[in-house]
């Protein structure tokens, strides 16, 4: 196992840095340049040119990647011009915001899609099946960010019970309560979609399993109800369900992208958003790169477990 | 399964417990700020909502008179020009500190110009200084004595005082500068009526109260300023309680707030101007009757009442009416006259040639340049004029219009918001301002006159002088139309009923000084 996980890790190196390549090259064919965007109204050719010379931007593009690359191995990610601080404090600051935002809904997705599932399928075509498909597709097919935006009309503005935007209160506050307090929203928010697909993705699997021929042994042996789903049903069902929600880890990082801008999550996906739009190099740079090490590092988890459950797959 | 689902009621029901902590404490101001600050480093910064922080924080040795964009003594209590308009000398007021202890004199603001402007200076690299070419004119500063400085120019250049008020030229505590070096902007020090606290990255910056302010300390205690980038999230926030101002409200939802006896509504038209280049050199608008014809042909009563609702207003010429001094008040915006344009076109011989226009997806100070482009469009087919829009992201767009619309288009919007009557036609209207030369006439208008008097009132140290002559250039660029003047924006915000003394200002600024929130 040891080694298994050592070979994929190796192998997500060249992926990462292919990744940085092909962002370092988007970025330099985008049309505008920082020092257009920092100027603005005012970036005559002139002041453009001094002030690309000041950020360093003057030289050949391969330098520039180079030069990158070797503060890199330093540890040094550069500094970000459109936020003027080092650009690793502020990539982990708002990476480890949108671990928690999307850590919490993908929890909350998978115990909600799964259990979801499991009665939708042990239940077929009762009026609970029914019912939860109904919500469930619905779930599917609402815009997150409108039903982010309906949530905050509701419990923010009209019932008052939870904080319109933000991680901590801005006064007081900042414990682990207050997280909880303003995280729920958007957490939940955030599961739904995913929490859809997870459901579909269980019932149809559960509803597979428990066709099989050892399942009626079991039943027939007199094993109880319960222990037939929930040990032999719902761990063969797991297998499939678990790279399903592996990839929903990535979509989930992805959908982070609009809820943190909804619920002004200080989170990495508005800071990507923000950094291609000011053509702040570093900045998107550090930023892919740290989401592309969570993402592979996420399906690699969801392969290990894959592996323990199904010893087929050694 | 059992203590799953009890761990996701505990989450529910604490989520659910904490307290709704909405309401904002007495004497404590929060503002809901459009975006994140870059720095606090006046010197470093660019943008509009950065400035609302720093005006707090610091002073210049001028400032704009309340509600003018016309300056007075700040830091400075007077100054004299020479008569060539090339020396300037300042006399600073007496006694004042920075917040971190250190004295206000005149070795302090030639440190804060020469970090600027001189690259040997050895605090040079804790810039960028973007905007440092508005100090460009200036060649040497002296500290003659403690309380005496001296800016000597390499040529007269009027928009100088004005220029001094902007946030480029607030001043900052060299101590603190020496001290933090490249991290001052997020440890600054100036002698401002607040001084900064706590700067909590993408959550809040606290400022509180400087008791010993020179032009009185101010009745709040404390500002916080709250960073919220999505529209929506920030007129939800403002609902719910948790801000006090907020500013840069999208027209949709000033009526909601109009209604609503706990808001106030706000607005003040600032010193901005939106408007067509058109392009003079090739095409239908080499001819001029064809660019008056634009001007009669578009509804910009609809456009502003309309798609804008209300939150700007008809511009005349070139020159925003923010400019009282210098607005020649006998302008007349082009009537929408559609008949007028028809027998214009038929007049100057067009025939329908088709014409690219140039169209922002967004950008400062463009307002909703999609539906108004489109509203456009619109307006010219109805006159027989056949556009095709061509709509860019705005880094994309200042990439296709600064360097000309030669070869490539007919018309393009743009917007622009100044400090000084000066800026905007010295860079976007003489013949030495083309692209090609580092200007910003992207659509090659040329009118010696024009020149002349931008020439004449950038030497001239008089504001009546100067006034007198941009009044005659809006007049002769308004009749040569190089431009479709459309609209000047007003900015607004909304307050809560229990905040006092707020007021907009015309340059844009957030002045909090004075606001009260005693409860």
């Amino acid at each position: 196992m040891t080694a298994y996980i050592a070979k994929r890790l190796l192998a997500a190196i060249p992926v990462i840095f292919g990744l940085t390549i092909i962002v370092f090259l988007i970025m330099a064919m985008i049309p505008g340049d920082p020092a257009t965007a920092i100027l603005g109204s005012y970036a005559t050719p002139e002041n453009v040119e001094k002030l690309n010379r000041d950020l360093g931007l003057d030289k050949p593009l391969l330098q520039q990647y180079v030069i990158w690359l070797t503060n890199l191995t330093h540890g040094d990610f550069g500094r970000s011009y459109t936020m003027n601080r080092p650009v690793l404090d502020e990539v982990l600051e708002r990476f480890s915001a949108t671990l928690i935002l999307a850590g919490t809904s993908l929890v909350l997705c998978s115990i909600l899609g799964l259990l979801a599932g499991i009665v939708s399928a042990v239940r077929q075509f009762s009026w609970v099946d029914k019912s939860i498909t109904f919500v469930v597709l619905i779930g599917i097919s609402v815009p997150s960010f409108w039903l982010g935006l309906l949530l905050i009309l509701v419990f923010a503005v009209d019932l008052r019970l939870f904080p319109a935007s933000g991680m901590y209160a801005i006064y007081g506050g900042g414990d682990l309560l207050d997280l909880l307090h303003h995280l729920f929203l958007p957490a939940l928010t955030l599961a739904v979609v995913a929490t859809g697909v997870i459901a579909r993705l269980t019932r149809t699997a559960m509803l597979e399993v428990l066709r099989q021929d050892y399942i009626r042994t079991a039943r027939a042996k007199g094993v109880s109800e319960n222990r037939v789903i929930y040990l032999h049903a719902f761990k063969s069902a797991l297998v499939t369900v678990i790279p399903v929600i592996g990839i929903q880890a990535g979509f989930v990082l992805g959908g982070a992208v609009y809820i943190e801008t909804v619920f002004q999550w200080p989170g990495i996906g508005s800071m990507l958003v923000k950094a291609i739009s000011t053509r702040d190099l570093l900045l998107v740079q550090g930023g892919v790169l740290v989401v592309a090490t969570g993402y592979v590092l996420f399906n690699l988890a969801a392969d290990v477990v894959q592996t323990i459950l199904d010893p087929r797959l050694r | 399964m059992k203590r799953l689902l009890a761990a996701m009621v505990a989450f529910a029901v604490l989520a659910f417990a904490a307290p709704a902590n909405a309401q904002t404490p007495p004497n404590v101001l929060v503002v809901g700020q459009i975006a994140e600050p870059k720095s606090l480093d006046p010197h470093a910064v660019t943008a509009v909502n950065d400035f609302r922080i720093l005006m707090n924080v610091y002073d210049g040795l001028v400032r704009y008179k309340d509600g003018t964009l016309e300056v007075e003594p700040a830091l400075a209590e007077s100054w004299t020009i020479s008569d060539d308009g090339t020396v300037y000398t300042f006399k600073l007021r007496d006694g004042i500190t920075f917040h971190d202890g250190s004295a206000l004199n005149a070795e302090a603001i030639k440190f804060n110009f020469d970090r600027m402007l001189d690259e040997s200076h050895p605090q040079h690299d804790t810039g960028p200084f973007p905007l440092s070419f508005f100090f460009s004119s200036v060649d040497t500063v002296t500290a003659v004595d403690d309380l005496t400085v001296e800016f000597k120019l390499k040529e007269p250049y009027a928009p100088f005082l004005s220029n001094l008020a902007y946030p480029t030229g607030l001043i900052v505590s060299p101590d603190a500068v020496k001290e933090h070096g490249k991290e001052f902007g997020r440890n600054p020090s100036g002698t401002g009526a607040f001084k900064f606290a706590e700067w909590e990255a993408n959550a809040k910056v606290v400022v509180s109260r400087n008791d010993d302010y020179w032009d009185g300390a101010s009745s709040l205690e404390a500002v916080i300023y709250r960073p919220i980038t999505d529209a929506n999230t920030r007129i939800a926030e403002m609902l719910s309680g948790g801000l006090d101002i907020m500013v840069e409200v999208p027209p949709d939802s000033l009526q909601q707030f109009r209604d609503d006896g706990q808001f106030v509504v706000h607005e003040q038209a600032g010193p901005h101007v939106w408007f067509l280049i058109l392009n003079t050199k090739e095409g239908p608008f080499a001819n001029k009757a064809v660019r008056q014809a634009a001007n009669y042909a578009i509804n910009k009563k609809a456009l502003v009442d309309n798609i804008l609702q209300g939150t700007a207003e008809v511009a005349a010429g070139p020159t925003p009416p923010a400019f009282a001094w210098a607005y020649n008040e006998d302008l007349e915006p082009y009537a929408y006259d559609p008949e007028k344009a028809k027998a214009l076109l038929k007049e100057a011989g067009y025939n329908g040639e088709p014409l690219t226009f140039y169209v922002a997806e967004g950008g400062s100070g463009m307002l909703d340049p999609i539906a108004m482009g489109t509203a456009i469009q619109a307006d010219l087919k109805a006159v027989g004029m056949e556009v095709k829009i061509e709509t860019y992201e705005w880094n994309t767009f200042l990439g296709k219009v600064n360097p000309g619309l030669e070869g490539k288009a007919d018309m393009a919007e743009m917007a622009w918001m100044t400090n000084d009557p000066d800026t905007l036609p010295f860079l976007a209207l003489r013949s030495e301002a083309m692209p090609d030369k580092g200007g910003f006439n992207s659509g090659y208008y040329s009118n010696p006159r024009v020149d002349e008097l931008l020439e004449a009132a950038r030497r001239s140290t008089d504001q009546a002088e100067r006034a007198k002559l941009y009044k005659e250039m809006q007049t002769i660029v308004q009749e040569d139309a190089p431009w479709v003047f459309v609209a000047n924006w007003k900015q607004n915000a909304v307050t809560k009923a229990s905040v006092e003394n707020f007021k907009l200002q015309p340059s844009f600024f957030l002045m909090l000084q004075k606001v009260a929130k005693p409860q």
